[in-house]
């Protein structure tokens, strides 16, 4: 116990003197979760759209009105070549192209239907597919609108018509913050936890202070805890950084029990420290501890729900998610926070971390050697 | 085995693929001597010295360090022993006070013996107004002295000294050697590579590696006479001449 007590000093004496840790546990947090949650938003607006009229009818004029009217679009050009509009596409100056051949009004009036084209600019994909999903909403519309007009008022539509009304359970305004901030504050507690604890090894094989430590009677399991604790207090001290920023500035309370959440990050920062463990005793210097960790930590967010949702992924990435411990994190994050579930709600993600943890660490130990 | 001898080393190998590093090395080291351990370099001094302090596992051979085998009681040999490698190696984001403190209390040092040997150690060292400063503002001399000192902390029975003079200026050389005689002279062992020769005089017996086989071992006195040369360099560049393998 004395000797764990030693190396814990000597650990949280050397953190605290090393100012550019200090500075990445305290501003990387308050950056990251100042900007991100703001910036990487999934509603679209501002769709430049470039309307190739054909027609100049009224009834044209009618739905381009209407469609620049909506917050969505912006009209950067209304032509009547569609070659122009095809080099706005290329320059990127447009990403959707609306185009109203020259006999709209004529059907829409003499035959009751018409046809419009539209070209997207794939480059972007999600802006062009809900770019294209918005306007195809509006034309509905607009079909709805005229049809009523000329309908003269019937007791009963001649068109059936359903109309959805939705009700969105756990998040009801769709705020998208509330969805993305406990998921950015789960890669946050990851990339401290992953890369802190990498690297802090390494770097005592890379000056070699590790051999001095390998020549005393020390035991693995004292060098290895006397590596752990320090981190895994600096990843809950981040965790609590998180929670009051995401509290403060964009007013999250969890719905569930907040040590539910401290709970399962417990639990979960052993896993995430374990496999830093495991790189440093695979790397030989900080720079394949860092490429190393990165590669993992990339591919570990990338497919861990948190941009992606895991549902609509190939069944080989679903069931590569299931080996990923940030897609747990996120997942009950996102369980106790937006829906207020509680410890025994998250048992089977708490045990399967916790799992990850113990296969992690033991196999860090046993490939940290004293000896080579 | 003999009860004199600290080390004993028999036919001790390191093989690194097809490349050997030690070759069948044979010698003991007496109970309180100060051991010279010569080569050019590459001649594998660094490696055997880390296979005896339990760094690196031997390919073969056998070795008795403070009376335990290197096999079977490698962590009873790590409470004996003390070990200075080549590179500096205390914390230099540490002060001194600190780096006393963390190896002491690893070593087990109770904190009323980890502050009597910082007191000891300030005294000795003048470190009064360095104690506090971290160890990465202390000039190279100092920091030898220092980690040396720590190497001792926990009164070792052998001491490992790997090139611990190296880029050293001459008086602290001199104190250096001054700190090693005080230590044999309390009966620790001293086991010490180093390229000075002048060095190489003051070590009751020399052993020389040449391309990871033990060439010569006898006093500085005997190994002169045997070479019929005028100084250690002379019988050290007479054996290292042979020496077929180069610096890489």
């Amino acid at each position: 116990m004395r000797v764990l007590r030693i190396l814990l000093e000597k650990e949280f004496r050397q953190v605290f003197r090393d100012p550019a840790i200090l500075r990445i546990i305290f501003l990387m947090p308050i950056i990251q979760l100042l900007i991100m949650p703001l910036a990487a938003d999934y509603e679209v607006k501002n769709i430049k759209l470039c309307v190739v009229d054909f027609d100049r009818s009224s009834y044209s004029q009618k739905l381009v009105n209407k469609i620049a009217a909506t917050k969505y679009f912006q009209l950067v050009d209304y032509t009547d070549s569609y070659q122009k509009a095809l080099i706005y596409i290329e320059k990127d100056e447009a990403d959707l192209v609306l185009q109203i051949p020259s006999s709209f009004e004529k059907q829409l009036v003499k035959e009751d239907q018409a046809t419009v084209f539209m070209a997207l600019n794939a480059i972007n994909g999600v802006k062009a597919n809900l770019g294209g999903a918005y306007l195809r909403s509006i034309i509905g519309d607009f079909n709805r609108e005229i049809r009523l007009e000329w309908l003269q008022f019937p007791r009963l539509s001649p068109q059936p018509t359903i109309q959805v009304s939705a009700i969105n359970w756990f998040n009801p305004l769709m705020n998208y913050q509330v969805f993305m901030v406990p998921g950015i504050l789960v890669i946050l507690v990851t990339m401290v936890g992953a890369f802190l604890s990498a690297l802090n090894i390494v770097k005592e094989k890379e000056i070699g202070t590790i051999e001095q430590i390998n020549v005393t009677p020390i035991r693995k399991y004292q060098f290895i805890l006397g590596k752990l604790i320090p981190f895994w207090v600096l990843g809950l001290i981040i965790l609590t950084i998180g929670l009051i920023i995401s509290w403060v500035v964009y007013g999250i309370v969890p719905a569930g029990n907040v040590f539910t959440i401290y709970i399962f990050a417990a639990v979960y920062l052993l896993a995430v420290l374990g496999m830093g463990l495991l790189v440093s005793t695979f790397a030989n210097t900080q720079q394949q501890a860092m490429l190393l960790s990165f590669f993992l930590m990339m591919t570990f967010i990338l497919l861990g729900g948190l941009y992606t949702s895991i549902d609509s992924m190939p069944p080989w990435a679903q069931t590569f998610t299931k080996f990923n411990p940030v897609s747990y994190f996120i997942e009950v994050m996102r369980m106790v926070v937006l829906k207020g579930s509680s410890l025994y709600d998250i048992r089977n993600h708490l045990f399967i971390v916790f799992v990850f943890a113990v296969v992690l660490n033991s196999f860090a130990v046993w490939n940290y050697k004293k000896r080579s | 085995m003999n009860d004199d001898h600290a080390i004993s080393v028999s036919q001790l190998t390191k093989r690194f693929g097809s490349f050997t590093a030690v070759d069948a090395v044979t010698f003991n080291v007496k109970r309180g001597e100060i051991f010279g351990f010569l080569g050019a370099n590459g001649a594998g001094k660094t490696t055997a010295m880390r296979m005896l302090c339990g760094l690196s596992f031997p390919t073969s051979g056998q070795a008795t360090i403070a009376g335990f085998d290197l096999y079977r009681d490698a962590e009873k040999i790590k409470k004996s022993i003390g070990y200075m490698s080549q590179k500096f190696s205390l914390y230099e984001d540490l002060t001194p006070r600190e780096n006393i403190r963390f190896y002491g209390g690893i070593y087990g040092l109770t904190d009323q013996q980890i502050k009597s040997k910082t007191d000891f150690m300030v005294d000795h060292l003048h470190l009064e107004n360095q104690v506090d400063n971290l160890v990465k503002s202390l000039p190279l001399g100092w920091k030898q002295k220092l980690s040396f000192s720590v190497a001792m902390l926990h009164q070792p029975k052998i001491v490992f000294l790997d090139e611990p003079t190296g880029g050293v200026d001459p008086v602290t050389r001199r104190e250096f050697w001054m700190m090693i005689y005080e230590a044999a002279h309390e009966g620790t062992t001293v086991f010490v590579t180093t390229h000075y020769m002048d060095e190489a005089e003051y070590c009751d017996r020399v052993s020389i590696m040449v391309d990871g086989r033990l060439d010569a071992l006898d006093t500085p006195l005997e190994l002169k006479r045997k070479f019929n040369a005028p100084s250690m360099e002379e019988v050290f560049i007479q054996l290292a001449r042979k020496a077929k393998r180069s610096d890489n």
